[in-house]
């Protein structure tokens, strides 16, 4: 280190420009594939003369000639002896990944002579012990990849049902803190977060008003047209009242309500909770002595469990009056017929039947969410595998407790 | 290896030449008028206070920020003006160390490393893989680190992987965005004697932002300071720091600056 003006350094300065303006040149010739034979790619000859052994090396090695290189080295190296001689004097340009090639020829301890051997550039010694010591710590851990095939078939799976388990435990458990902030925080209204609340229920209900209406209504209409069709052939097209009347009471309405804010509300809560997370502020609170699930959670499950039996309503409304406009329109039925007859055979048990189960959904979704949200590390990759996860679960967790629920209210008749 | 900063100036030319930058966002004026030129072959540092656009200027060179005013060119040319393909092959000749390391999240360390070779060089994936292998154990990581994602790796290992990255295509210039910050000061010191191995070994031109004064004084041969919205001073760091500037005084005879050429001359006795 304490040769700031000594001579070492400058000529090492000045080989090294050297070596660098002819790497540059190959470099240059190189970069336009057409113009690649001008440069000379790299070439080894093993010849065997009175004293032995000689390996010469020849050319650039460089990376554009690397392939070509290594392929040569390959079949070179089973072939080398022990006592055999190593000339590179004759090497034009080369790289890291010549002089990779370079030592995976030679082997690491005759790479670390060669790099010892006072005739060749420092700058080039310099680059073949830079490459040899990082060879060695490389070579030393590689392990070989394990075939594909029945055994890895078998892992998967297992590992599958692994997680589908962990991942049931981990929602369990996150229902579980849930319930237990309500339970702490429901008689302590100094701790209820009424501004996020609200602003959540602005977010996941109000929002969703206009698209959710629209989805209905025109549900609604088709079904009606579904059912005149099926129901002409029996000369019953009036039954269309009912049909609308009964899907749209017990299951479209809160059907379509959850499905859609399983897309539209869980996806929202995973992305803000999981960048919250990536960025560490989920960390910052708890370490400022606040509760994520009291701050971020509750507000969210609430405002749900709020937005979505009203949503479900209008829903309701907006299915039934999509199929009245088709009854009326194309079944030439009057308006108060329609009425009539859906005021005759429908009764408010069927939409408390549908809404109730509206809560569930809304806890499920929330907390499906929340969740995964939690579940978020790090990157902003994760934050999005995380996004589709609670989309695809809380879907699923809708359809499967409504067939569940219409299993159930079948045995009870209601 | 001598590991120390070399005196001898090299004159082989001015692998970046930067006239009359300026840079707005705004109404706000990063840049009035700033030149630079980085020689080939050396080590400069980039120093200057919080918001004087260090990591702007280091953008503009590489061509991610279209400058208002002024002329950058690399290796003689201007990258901005020049058609896609010939930008390319400029782009392949200098690598970027960003501040985070802005390794691609999904993929492994060993594939990102690779990911150049494959595109660029056309070299078949096990090549590519091998290669990127040595890059990884030349930047110092372990073995198994090529196999693991860029979410799994520590400050320090991230910084090395994103250096390893970077000298996928044996490139002419290294720029470097503040490389140890957030970093031990073990793993900077050591990250510090790399970076000076690299360039002897390779004959790299390295363009270095930082902060950190040990950095400074342990690796680079010229110091352009930032101040004032163009380079207040440009040299070997003994000139720069006598410069008559309040914020150059505060910065290099600060404590920290002291403590610094303290350690800086005791390392060299």
């Amino acid at each position: 280190m304490g040769m700031r003006d000594g001579s070492g350094p400058a000529i090492i300065r000045a080989l090294a420009r050297k070596a660098k303006r002819e790497r540059n040149m190959s470099r240059e010739s190189a970069s336009v594939r057409s113009m690649a034979n001008s440069t000379h790619p790299g070439s080894v000859t093993l010849a065997r003369d009175a004293d032995g052994a000689r390996l010469s090396l020849s050319g650039d090695w460089t990376l554009p000639h690397y392939v070509d290189l290594h392929r040569k080295a390959v079949d070179l190296a089973p072939s080398l002896g022990k006592d055999v001689r190593v000339d590179i004097h004759g090497l034009g340009a080369m790289d890291t990944s010549g002089a990779f090639v370079i030592a995976e020829l030679l082997g690491s301890k005759r790479t670390q002579a060669l790099a010892q051997d006072a005739s060749l550039p420092p700058a080039r010694r310099a680059l073949l012990k830079t490459v040899g010591d990082a060879i060695d710590t490389y070579c030393k851990g590689i392990k070989r990849p394990r075939d594909a095939g029945f055994v890895v078939m078998l892992e998967r799976i297992g590992r599958a049902m692994g997680s589908f388990w962990r991942q049931t435990a981990k929602l369990l458990g996150f229902i579980g803190i849930t319930l237990q902030g309500f339970a702490t925080t429901a008689w302590r209204p100094s701790r209820w977060r009424v501004t996020p609340l609200v602003s959540h229920i602005e977010q996941t209900g109000l929002d969703a008003v206009p698209i959710l209406t629209l989805l209905s209504f025109m549900v609604g209409a088709v079904v009606a047209f579904l059912g005149s069709t099926v129901l002409a052939s029996y000369g019953a097209t009036v039954f269309t009242v009912d049909l609308i009347g009964f899907a749209f009471l017990r299951e479209f309405g809160v059907l379509l309500t959850a499905i859609l804010l399983a897309g539209r509300t869980a996806s929202a809560f995973t992305a803000q909770i999981g960048s919250m997370k990536a960025r560490e502020e989920i960390d910052a609170i708890r370490t400022l002595g606040l509760s994520p699930i009291e701050l971020l959670v509750l507000p969210r499950v609430l405002a749900l469990l709020i937005a979505l039996p009203l949503l479900t309503f209008l829903a309701t409304v907006a299915g039934i009056v999509g199929g009245g406009v088709v009854c009326i329109v194309s079944l030439k039925m009057s308006p108060s017929m329609f009425l009539s007859m859906f005021q005759a055979d429908m009764s408010i048990g069927q939409f408390l039947v549908g809404v109730a189960k509206a809560p569930v959904f809304a806890f499920m979704i929330a907390v499906i969410g929340c969740m995964e949200g939690f579940k978020v590390s790090g990157s902003a990759q994760s934050v999005g595998e995380h996004t589709t996860s609670s989309v695809v679960q809380s879907i699923f967790v809708v359809i499967l407790l409504d067939a569940v629920a219409a299993l159930f209210y079948m045995e009870m008749g209601w | 290896m001598n590991a120390s900063p070399a005196t001898v100036t090299p004159i082989a030319g001015d692998v970046i030449q930067v006239r009359g930058l300026v840079n707005r966002f705004g109404t706000q004026t990063v840049h009035e008028n700033l030149d630079l030129d980085v020689r080939r072959g050396e080590i400069i540092g980039i120093v200057g206070g919080s918001g004087t656009g260090k990591s702007v200027l280091l953008r503009t060179i590489v061509g991610l920020v279209r400058p208002a005013a002024g002329e950058v060119r690399v290796f003689g040319e201007d990258l901005l003006s020049l058609p896609n393909d010939r930008r390319s092959l400029v782009e392949r000749r200098f690598g970027v160390l960003f501040q985070s390391g802005a390794l691609f999240s999904s993929l492994t360390v060993a594939e990102n490393v690779a990911l150049p070779l494959v595109e660029h060089e056309h070299l078949p994936r096990a090549d590519a893989q091998r290669l990127a292998g040595v890059k990884l154990a030349l930047s110092g990581l372990p073995v198994d680190a090529g196999r693991k994602y860029p979410s799994q790796l520590s400050g320090g290992m991230i910084k090395r992987a994103a250096l390893a990255r970077a000298l996928a295509l044996d490139p002419e210039i290294l720029f470097l965005d503040e490389p140890t910050a957030g970093l031990d000061p073990i793993s900077a010191a050591a990250f510090d004697s790399l970076i000076v191995t690299l360039r002897n070994a390779l004959g790299l031109t390295v363009f270095l932002v930082t902060h950190d004064l040990d950095t400074l004084y342990s690796t680079c041969d010229r110091v352009a300071v930032l101040s004032q919205r163009r380079v207040l001073a440009v040299g070997p760091i003994d000139e720069v720091a006598r410069t008559d500037d309040a914020w150059v005084q505060a910065y290099f005879n600060g404590p920290r600056g002291r403590a610094a050429t303290f350690a800086a001359q005791k390392g060299k006795d």
